[in-house]
């Protein structure tokens, strides 16, 4: 494997929620009362069964309650063992699935508050990301904007697959007020469920939905290049978290073609598609899907043409590699510093 | 904006016979609205008349995302005697057949009985069109091979519609579109997959189709650009299903090829499958080998629309990751994104792969011996 370097900014960890309980300290009176009389129970998505076998490398599963809930666990296994600068935390807790804008914006709020005091207080490496209410744009930008001051939150996380597509311009408040207090965007695999997790219906299995989250990254990008949120927001950055990156590069070319056939049909769309992606959007590493082989890596990030779309991440605890093998065979030494240093810093404007 | 077009455009006289090839991809239309009534019950007649057909879409007439072109085709494609692109004989062979020395024309008729939800409606829609392949096109010119379509929803009626025009020689393939009421995979569709193995048949996998779930798993977009460059990802998650509920495992001798979608995204998600199911398997005990090795050993590609890089040669290492031997050239004439074949392929390739690209490997695949 390539060698790591000390000082990396691992983009993709995620701290585990221990239960919907854990948050009744950050809601209200009012919620927590609908949680307790309703007997609401735990929010766990599907896209991360606890016990699948990608919800945790073995090595680093509790004995008991969830992976990556445990702080000590997380240093341990990933900030103290990869020498890491710091790592952006990304939290997974089912809120989404939640149809209710009011309760939807409660939960959020419950679980960034949670997330600032119970991880980013107790350790100084860690940076947030703020997960926001959907349902509710206005909503969504004013969670936003609440936790905008805390310079440790450094992103705005949404998952791939949710209500609409995200280049929609109902959504664009959330990619103003991103753009304006320097937050990129993560968009993190995971579905909300509000629709099928294929374009082609429900299937009958976990790995049917692992698998699929790349198409879901693939029709994203569409949606955001095509309806211009780029042309918009031209400073805004977004980061596609566990999105596989193998995919780019062909998916780029079939965008790009198509696009220079129909582009009378969204004239605003004033740059390549594939000049957008090089500006304005960037990759998380894990989980790399290439096979192993140093020729094939090398031919992959060749047809990318630009050595700053990926940035370092481990995604803990899920179970993307063995050991310490978090960088491919065949990565140049400058590529892991851009990929582990130099890309994420230049991601980030709130990491300096 | 301006829009340049030739009036029937007829390719010019080669002045040397161009090397022959396989079009694996060609769509005829119907010169009037009721070119299928000799082939459909009085019932299904008033019917049509009356009710219309209902697809899982909304839509009487036209797609929901309109196309870029009347009827998605070739301005110049217009036949001179009138009728939509891609409806007259005499036309295509002049402007497409003859002048590209196209020895195999797999035609697949789209608009046909598939994606409706009245699903006798479907299966006698599919019947007529199979009946007017034949007599509109496969009997008239011996270059033409054509698809069965069947009513996709109900699996029975689809192979008993197979199991009809097994042993013809007219129809060299089984023809379903990717997006259905569920993932490809999924047991309703098993009795096709059965029935086309049986008859020795391959099941090619159209991009398009209608089954009433969003073309994002995030819900609908807006733009026809959206919905061409998605049937990509449509593509893949049917290809996914299809691997994941043990369809290759269960039907080995079944082989299948994914038409115009892509094939730019194969090697990619080759490795995807194979590295979730390394971590997963248990849930799928029914997939014995990683996913990859059904995949390479059961699937083809057709070609159009080319994957087009930046850097041309970029291609070639898809084209090795995916073997030289499963992509089937077409041009999807009529329609709009027709690929000329005189231009797909950079410089650099050799000719034993040209010939497999251009015309072997469909010949092989489709059993034409001639």
């Amino acid at each position: 494997m390539a060698s790591l370097i000390a000082g990396g900014i691992d983009c993709d960890v995620h701290p585990a929620v221990p239960h919907l309980t854990s948050l009744l300290p950050y809601l209200n009176d009012y919620w927590r009362d609908q949680v307790t009389t309703r007997g609401m129970v735990d929010l766990i998505s599907q896209s991360y069964p606890q016990n699948s076998p990608i919800t945790a490398r073995p090595d680093w599963r509790p004995e008991s309650g969830k992976p990556g809930e445990s702080l000590a666990d997380m240093q341990r296994h990933v900030l103290d063992a990869f020498k890491l600068e710091c790592a952006i935390c990304n939290p997974l807790y089912g809120v989404q699935m939640v149809f209710s804008e009011d309760m939807q914006a409660a939960f959020c709020r419950a679980l960034n508050d949670w997330l600032a005091k119970e991880w980013l207080d107790r350790d100084v490496r860690l940076r947030g990301s703020i997960v926001i209410p959907t349902q509710s744009i206005e909503k969504a930008v004013a969670e936003i904007e609440r936790c905008a001051p805390d310079k440790r939150f450094v992103q705005v996380l949404m998952l791939v697959m949710g209500d609409t597509p995200l280049g929609k311009r109902a959504l664009w408040p959330i990619y103003e007020a991103a753009e304006r207090l320097e937050l990129p965007v993560g968009i993190h695999a995971g579905s909300a469920y509000h629709n099928p997790p294929t374009a082609v219906g429900w299937g009958s299995y976990h790995i049917e939905d692992y698998v699929g989250q790349a198409q879901a990254f693939q029709t994203q990008l569409t949606s955001l290049i095509v309806e211009g949120v780029f042309a918009k927001y031209p400073r805004l950055k977004m980061v596609m978290l566990e999105s596989g990156v193998s995919w780019i590069s062909p998916y780029l070319w079939r965008l790009h073609k198509f696009w220079r056939g129909v582009r009378m049909e969204t004239p605003w769309v004033d740059r390549a598609p594939l000049e957008i992606v090089r500006s304005n959007i960037r990759f998380s590493l894990q989980p790399f899907d290439a096979p192993p082989e140093p020729e094939t890596l090398i031919r992959l990030f060749d047809h990318m043409q630009s050595d700053e779309l990926v940035l370092f991440s481990t995604d803990y605890p899920h179970w993307q590699f063995d050991g310490q093998d978090a960088l491919p065979e065949g990565l140049s030494p400058d590529l892991v510093r851009k990929i582990m240093i130099d890309n994420p810093h230049a991601t980030y404007p709130r990491l300096k | 904006m301006n829009i340049q077009f030739r009036e029937n455009q007829e390719a010019a006289s080669p002045l040397t016979v161009k090397p022959a090839i396989a079009d694996c991809d060609i769509h005829p239309a119907r010169t009037t609205p009721t070119e299928l009534y000799p082939y459909l019950a009085k019932r299904w007649q008033h019917h049509l008349e009356v009710y219309g057909v209902h697809a899982y879409q909304g839509m009487m007439e036209g797609p929901p995302y309109p196309k870029a072109q009347p009827n998605a085709s070739r301005r110049d494609a217009y036949p001179p005697e009138g009728g939509p692109q891609g409806s007259s004989l005499a036309f295509m062979q002049k402007q497409l057949l003859d002048p590209n020395n196209v020895q195999l024309g797999v035609l697949n008729p789209l608009n046909t009985g598939q994606g409706i939800r009245n699903h006798e409606l479907s299966a006698a829609l599919c019947s007529a069109i199979n009946d007017w392949q034949i007599d509109k096109w496969t009997s008239k010119d011996k270059r033409l091979k054509a698809s069965i379509v069947v009513g996709n929803e109900d699996g029975p009626s689809a192979a008993a519609e197979i199991r009809e025009r097994a042993g013809d020689k007219n129809f060299v393939q089984v023809l379903l579109l990717s997006r259905n009421v569920e993932p490809l995979g999924q047991r309703r569709y098993w009795p096709i997959y059965q029935a086309a193995e049986e008859a020795g048949l391959p099941v090619g996998v159209h991009a398009f189709g209608f089954g009433g779930n969003p073309i994002t798993p995030s819900g609908w977009p807006s733009y026809y650009i959206e919905e061409m460059v998605g049937h990509s990802q449509c593509q893949q998650s049917a290809l996914a299903s299809l691997v994941l509920e043990g369809v290759f495992e269960r039907f080995p001798k079944l082989k299948m090829v994914m038409i115009e979608a892509g094939f730019g995204w194969a090697p990619s998600l080759c490795w995807r499958l194979d590295k979730a199911w390394q971590r997963l398997r248990s849930e799928v005990p029914h997939v014995k080998r990683p996913p990859s090795e059904y995949i390479r050993e059961q699937v083809w590609w057709t070609t159009q629309p080319m994957e087009d890089p930046e850097r041309r040669e970029d291609l070639f290492d898809v084209i090795k990751w995916i073997g030289w031997d499963k992509l089937l050239f077409a041009t999807d004439y009529p329609h709009w994104d027709y690929d000329e074949p005189s231009r797909v392929l950079p410089a650099g390739v050799s000719e034993a792969n040209r010939e497999a690209f251009y015309l072997g490997n469909a010949k092989k695949l489709y059993g034409i011996t001639a």
